[in-house]
C-alpha cells in the first residue's frame, strides 16, 4: 500500500493537489434482527444486507480515493439480536472520525443520536423509513439515505394518478410498519386526488397457501375500485392477494407494483455497472438497503472529495448545502433537503422483472425540485432541528 | 413521397449552405447489434451490417479504411473493412469496452473498459495490448488530443478526466469535474478540453496547459425540467467558432458561441439524444437519439433540424466517412 501511495503521489500534478494520505474511516452498525414468519419461502432478507453495499461504496471512493490520496476504511460493528449495542457503540466511536452509517431500530437510532458522545457524529440512516424520523422526530446530526414511507407512497400514488386509478381498496396488514405503511399510502392518495373506497384490515392468520382463491375473492368482494393497493411490509400475505382479488385489478404496494429505493432489476441511467459490481461482490442482487448503504457511503465520499476533509461537521455542511450533488444511477442528481436532512431521490416502480416507471413522473411538478413531490416537503414537515 | 423530390427538398431545406455532398454516416445501434449506413445526399439508410453484441463507440482508422466498433457484450473491439463490410479480425479489448479514441498515429487504439476501472492500449498492428491504465470508476469517454500528447479518459463515478500521457501510458493529472462527466473533446489546437458532466449538468472547459477548469458552461431551457438537462455527447467546429452539445432526455442540442462562451440556440432533436458528428465540411450535424431510435440531420448554417432518419434501437455511436473514401 505504501509503495502505491508513493507512486500516486508522484503521478498526480497540479490539477488536483495530493498531500498525506487522507484516511477517513467509516463506523458501519448494525443490529441483527429477526423477522416474523411469512408464508412464502420465496421471502428471503440476506443476512448481508446493508454491509454489502457500504462496502461498495467504500471500494467506489478507493478507486476515485487512489487519484487524491485518500484511503476510505469500513469499521464494522454488528451486535446480535437482544444485546445492546450502546456501550459497544460509544467504545468504537473513540476510534473513528464520526462518520456512522446506522442499519439499526427506530429507537436505537434515536438513543445513540441523542449520546453526549454523539453530538458531532454524523449519521446516515440506511434503514429506516419512519416519517417521524424526517419530522418531528428529527434530529440535526442524522441523515437519511434510504427513503421515507412517504417517498414510496408517493412515487406509487403519482403512477395511480398517471393511470388514472382513482378509485382504490386499500389492505393493511397487521405487522410492526404496516398500518404506518397505511397511514402514508392514505395520506398520499389524498395528495394525489386518489380516493380511498375501501379500506380493510387483513385479519386472516390462517395459512392461504392453498386457500387463496376462495377466501382472497370474498375478503376483496366490492363493487368497483380501479386497482388495490397493499400494506405488508413483511410480505407475509400479499404475495398470495395477486390474480385472487375479487374484481381483476392492478395491485401495488407490498405485492404487485412495487415502490423501491432499488431494485435489480433498475437498468436504465448506467445502473447496470452499479449493478455488476455488486454482483460481483455480494453475488446476489443489490437492494434499497444496500443501495442506501452505498449511496451514504458514496455521499461521504463526495464530500472529502470536494472539500478536502474528514471532518464530521465539515461534511455535513456540504452534504446540505446546495453545492453537493450525488450521481447514484437514477437519471438525476441526488441531494439532501436542508430542511430535515433526507436525500432526495427518484424511487423505481418494480415489479419482479422489470421497471414500470421511474417516480417522479413527467407532468408532476414542484416549484424547486420535483424529487420533492416524493415525501415530506419544506411545508409539512415538523422537523425543527435542521 | 415521389422518391425523386426528397433531394430536391433537401436542397431546397438547406438554402445556400445545400452542396449535394454524399458521405456516409456509420450509426451504431446498441439493442440491435448492427450498424446503420447513412448516405447524407440522400439521407436514407442505405446499408445495416450485422455486428457484435451492444456496439457503442465507433471511430474510422485515420486513412477511413478500417472501421473500429466497440462491441461492449461480446467484450471486443470488431474491426470492419469499409470497403467489404466484412469484419476482418477482432482486437483484444479488455472486458466491456464503451468508447475509444484512436491516437493520430493511426496505431495505437484507446480502450474505456467501463467495468474494470481500466483504460486498455492497444497496439492495432500487433493486435496486442500494450498497456492497462487504472483509472477511476466506470471509464466513459476518450478522447486523444490532434497532437497526440493526451490521452484523456472520464470516469462517470469517479468525477475525473485523467490526463494520461501518451508517451508513458501513465496517468499524469486529474482533474475533478461535476457529476458523471461522460464525453471529452479536445479543441482543434488543443489549447481547452471539453468535459461534458451528464448528472451535474453541465459542461466543463479545461485549459489543456494546467489541466484547471477556466469556465463551466449551464443550460436553461424553457419549460425543461433542469434535472432533464443532461449534456453527453459534443462536437466542436475546426474554426473554433461553433460548439454542439447533445442534452440526453432534455431532447435538444445546445450551440454554444466559443468567442464569448453563451449558450445561442437550442435545437430540438429526437428523444435522449446520445452522440454527435459533423460532416467533413462542417455544413451539417448528425445526432444520434437513443429512445427515439432515430437520427436528425441539423443544418449548422441555419441551426435548424432538418430531417430525422429512421434507424436500429438505441442509436448510439456516429462515425462519419468522408465521400472521397466511400468504396465504388
Amino acid at each position: 500500500m505504501l509503495r502505491f501511495c508513493v507512486a500516486v503521489m508522484i503521478l498526480l500534478s497540479q490539477s488536483v493537489y495530493a498531500k498525506d494520505t487522507l484516511t477517513i474511516p467509516i463506523l458501519y452498525i448494525e443490529e441483527e434482527i429477526s423477522r416474523p414468519p411469512v408464508l412464502s419461502r420465496l421471502v428471503v432478507w440476506p443476512e448481508d444486507e446493508g454491509v454489502q453495499g457500504a462496502q461498495l461504496g467504500v471500494d467506489d471512493n478507493n478507486t476515485t480515493g487512489k487519484f487524491l490520496n485518500q484511503e476510505y476504511q469500513l469499521q464494522t460493528l454488528i451486535v446480535p439480536e437482544g444485546d445492546s449495542i450502546d456501550a459497544q457503540f460509544v467504545e468504537a466511536l473513540a476510534g473513528s472520525q464520526g462518520l456512522v452509517v446506522a442499519n439499526v431500530s427506530t429507537d436505537t437510532l434515536l438513543r445513540l443520536s441523542a449520546l453526549p458522545e454523539a453530538q458531532d457524529v454524523l449519521f446516515f440512516n440506511a434503514l429506516q423509513s419512519a416519517d417521524e424520523l424526517r419530522s418531528a422526530a428529527c434530529r440535526s446530526n442524522v441523515l437519511h439515505t434510504m427513503a421515507s414511507r412517504s417517498m414510496l407512497s408517493d412515487a406509487l400514488m403519482q403512477f395511480y394518478n398517471f393511470r388514472k386509478w382513482r378509485d382504490v381498496f386499500l389492505i393493511e396488514g397487521t405487522h410492526e410498519g404496516d398500518n404506518a405503511y397505511a397511514q402514508a399510502l392514505r395520506r398520499s392518495a389524498k395528495k394525489f386526488g386518489i380516493k380511498i373506497r375501501h379500506d380493510k384490515k387483513w385479519l386472516v392468520n390462517a395459512d392461504i397457501r392453498r386457500t387463496a382463491a376462495q377466501e382472497i375473492p370474498a375478503f376483496t368482494q366490492a363493487r368497483k375500485y380501479d386497482a388495490l393497493v397493499v400494506a405488508d411490509e413483511q410480505r407475509d400475505f400479499a404475495p398470495y392477494l395477486l390474480y385472487n382479488t375479487w374484481l381483476p385489478r392492478p395491485m401495488g404496494g407490498s405485492a404487485g407494483l412495487k415502490p423501491e429505493v432499488w431494485s435489480p432489476v433498475v437498468e436504465q441511467w448506467g445502473a447496470v455497472q452499479l449493478q455488476t459490481r455488486f454482483n460481483k461482490l455480494a453475488s446476489r442482487g443489490m437492494s434499497g438497503v444496500d443501495y442506501a448503504n452505498w449511496a451514504a457511503v458514496r455521499s461521504i465520499g463526495e464530500a472529502v472529495t470536494r472539500t478536502n476533509s474528514s471532518d464530521a461537521t465539515v461534511i455535513r455542511d456540504y452534504l446540505l448545502s446546495d453545492n453537493f450533488e450525488l450521481a447514484g444511477f437514477k437519471g438525476a442528481a441526488l441531494s439532501y433537503r436542508a430542511w430535515n436532512g433526507q436525500l432526495r431521490q427518484p424511487i423505481t416502480l418494480v415489479h419482479p422483472e422489470a421497471v414500470v416507471a421511474t417516480a417522479p413522473l413527467a407532468g408532476f411538478l414542484h416549484q424547486t425540485n420535483e424529487l420533492d413531490t416524493l415525501g415530506l416537503d419544506q411545508s409539512e414537515t415538523q422537523c425543527k432541528e435542521f | 413521397m415521389n422518391m425523386s423530390s426528397v433531394p430536391a427538398l433537401v436542397l431546397l431545406l438547406l438554402g445556400g449552405s445545400g452542396v449535394a455532398v454524399a458521405d456516409w454516416i456509420y450509426v451504431s445501434n446498441e439493442k440491435d447489434d448492427t450498424i446503420s449506413v447513412i448516405d447524407t445526399k440522400s439521407n436514407e439508410v442505405v446499408n445495416t451490417i450485422d455486428v457484435g453484441e451492444r456496439p457503442r463507440g465507433v471511430t474510422l482508422s485515420k486513412d477511413n479504411k478500417l472501421l473500429f466498433i466497440c462491441a461492449s457484450d461480446s467484450d471486443t473491439v470488431q474491426v470492419m473493412d469499409v470497403a467489404t463490410n466484412k469484419i476482418l479480425f477482432e482486437l483484444p479489448s479488455g472486458e466491456d469496452p464503451e468508447q475509444f479514441a484512436l491516437h493520430p498515429n493511426n496505431k495505437h487504439l484507446y480502450i474505456a473498459n467501463e467495468d474494470d476501472a481500466i483504460a486498455t492500449v492497444v497496439d492495432i498492428e500487433s493486435r496486442t495490448v500494450i498497456a492497462q491504465i487504472d483509472v477511476g470508476v466506470e471509464p466513459e469517454g476518450m478522447a486523444v488530443s490532434h497532437n497526440g500528447k493526451w490521452a484523456i479518459v472520464t470516469s462517470e463515478t469517479s468525477n475525473m478526466a485523467h490526463w494520461i500521457d501518451t508517451e508513458r501510458n501513465e496517468i499524469v493529472a486529474n482533474t475533478l469535474v461535476d457529476q458523471r462527466p461522460r464525453d471529452a473533446e479536445f479543441n482543434a489546437d488543443d489549447t481547452e478540453l471539453w468535459v461534458s458532466s451528464e448528472i451535474g449538468g453541465t459542461v466543463s472547459i479545461v485549459d489543456a496547459e494546467t489541466q484547471l477548469i477556466k469556465k463551466v458552461l449551464n443550460f436553461e431551457i424553457p419549460g425543461i425540467s433542469a434535472s432533464r438537462i443532461q449534456p453527453v455527447g459534443m462536437e466542436l467546429t475546426s474554426d473554433g467558432k461553433l460548439a454542439f452539445i447533445a442534452l440526453g432526455p432534455a431532447n435538444h442540442v445546445a450551440v454554444v458561441d466559443r468567442s464569448n462562451y453563451e449558450v445561442i440556440e437550442y435545437i430540438l432533436v429526437g428523444r435522449r439524444v446520445w452522440h454527435l458528428a459533423l460532416t467533413p465540411d462542417e455544413s451539417r450535424l448528425y445526432t444520434s437519439n437513443g429512445v427515439s431510435g432515430d437520427v436528425t440531420m441539423v443544418d449548422v448554417a441555419k441551426l435548424k433540424p432538418v430531417k430525422t432518419i429512421k434507424v436500429g434501437r438505441f442509436p448510439w455511436g456516429l462515425a462519419v466517412l468522408p465521400e472521397s473514401a466511400i468504396p465504388q
